[in-house]
């Protein structure tokens, strides 16, 4: 039913997190829809009923951008970063710092765009500081918690739904 | 939730619930199956016991240990969440991709205009 077959989520390394997904466009048009402000606000939204009402983007090394979403309850959760490194449309790097005081660390968020036969494959980089894995007890589950791979998990708990019912 | 990702992010404490997806096991079972001595599968044990991840009865001399799917069946309300948080982004991204590529086949049929987004002020 979704195009879900091609979103990889992977953990090269104990700190990072990969998501991989395809698009059926070119490069030049994935890396505008994921660096112009006017095209990131019409779909970075989150769950159903969210909104992006504030998205700033500044698209130059040492800029910085600002993303804002506001859920159906009104409660708003925000991020911010500097892009670290810009090179169109095959790669950017950028931190992330949440809003929220529970995801207190900074990230490096490195976008990767390969292009073939008019297709584009993002890299989604996560890298997490190294601090983050002490202070942060909830991210740090967040990363193992993705890191134990989906099929893996979803094997062991449909056994144990299936064991346990 | 935070308890149960604290359990089984350590390798040996996650193997222990693989284990124990084939149904109960008494301790002995997994101390050889994980080739670690028994107070540190003890200790494991009560880890994932004090996460409510398992369930010890004593049957006998031995003690069975067996999952308890509630706080797996959290995990994976939230991982799907997650999931289907990004997902849905990129089926959104997948649709405006469409229409950028059918605006760009429009502009290119006459002339290829260079179409400048506008400039974004903070």
């Amino acid at each position: 039913m979704m195009n879900t077959g091609n979103f990889k989520v992977a953990t090269p390394t104990d700190r990072e997190i990969a998501m991989t997904r395809v698009f059926n466009a070119p490069r030049h048009l994935v890396f505008g829809a994921l660096s112009k402000p006017e095209l990131v606000k019409q779909w970075l939204l989150g769950p159903p009923g969210w909104t992006m009402p504030v998205c700033e983007i500044d698209l130059r090394v040492g800029g910085a951008y600002r993303f804002q979403w506001r859920g159906p309850d009104g409660t708003e959760m925000g991020t911010r970063g500097v892009f670290r490194e810009i090179a169109s449309p095959e790669r950017f790097v950028a931190t992330e710092r949440f809003d929220d005081p529970w995801y207190t660390g900074e990230s490096l968020i490195t976008y990767v765009l390969v292009e073939r036969s008019g297709k584009t494959t993002l890299t989604l980089t996560v890298l997490y500081e190294s601090r983050e894995a002490r202070d942060g007890v909830l991210k740090s589950g967040m990363e193992k918690g993705v890191a134990m791979s989906y099929d893996r998990l979803e094997q062991l708990l449909a056994s144990v739904a299936a064991a346990g019912a | 939730m935070m308890e149960t990702f604290r359990a089984l992010a350590e390798p040996n404490r996650f193997q222990i619930v693989e284990l124990l997806r084939g149904g109960p096991r008494p301790v002995g079972h997994l101390v050889r199956r994980l080739r670690l001595r028994q107070p540190q599968v003890s200790k494991h044990l009560r880890v994932l016991s004090d996460a409510g991840l398992v369930d010890v009865r004593v049957d006998a001399q031995r003690r069975i240990y067996a999952l308890r799917p509630a706080p797996l069946q959290e995990l994976e309300e939230w991982l799907e969440k997650y999931r289907g948080l990004w997902e849905a982004n990129f089926q959104r991204l997948d649709s405006l991709l469409e229409e950028m590529k059918a605006d760009e086949r429009k502009s290119a049929q006459p002339k290829p205009k260079q179409k400048k987004s506008p400039r974004t002020k903070r």
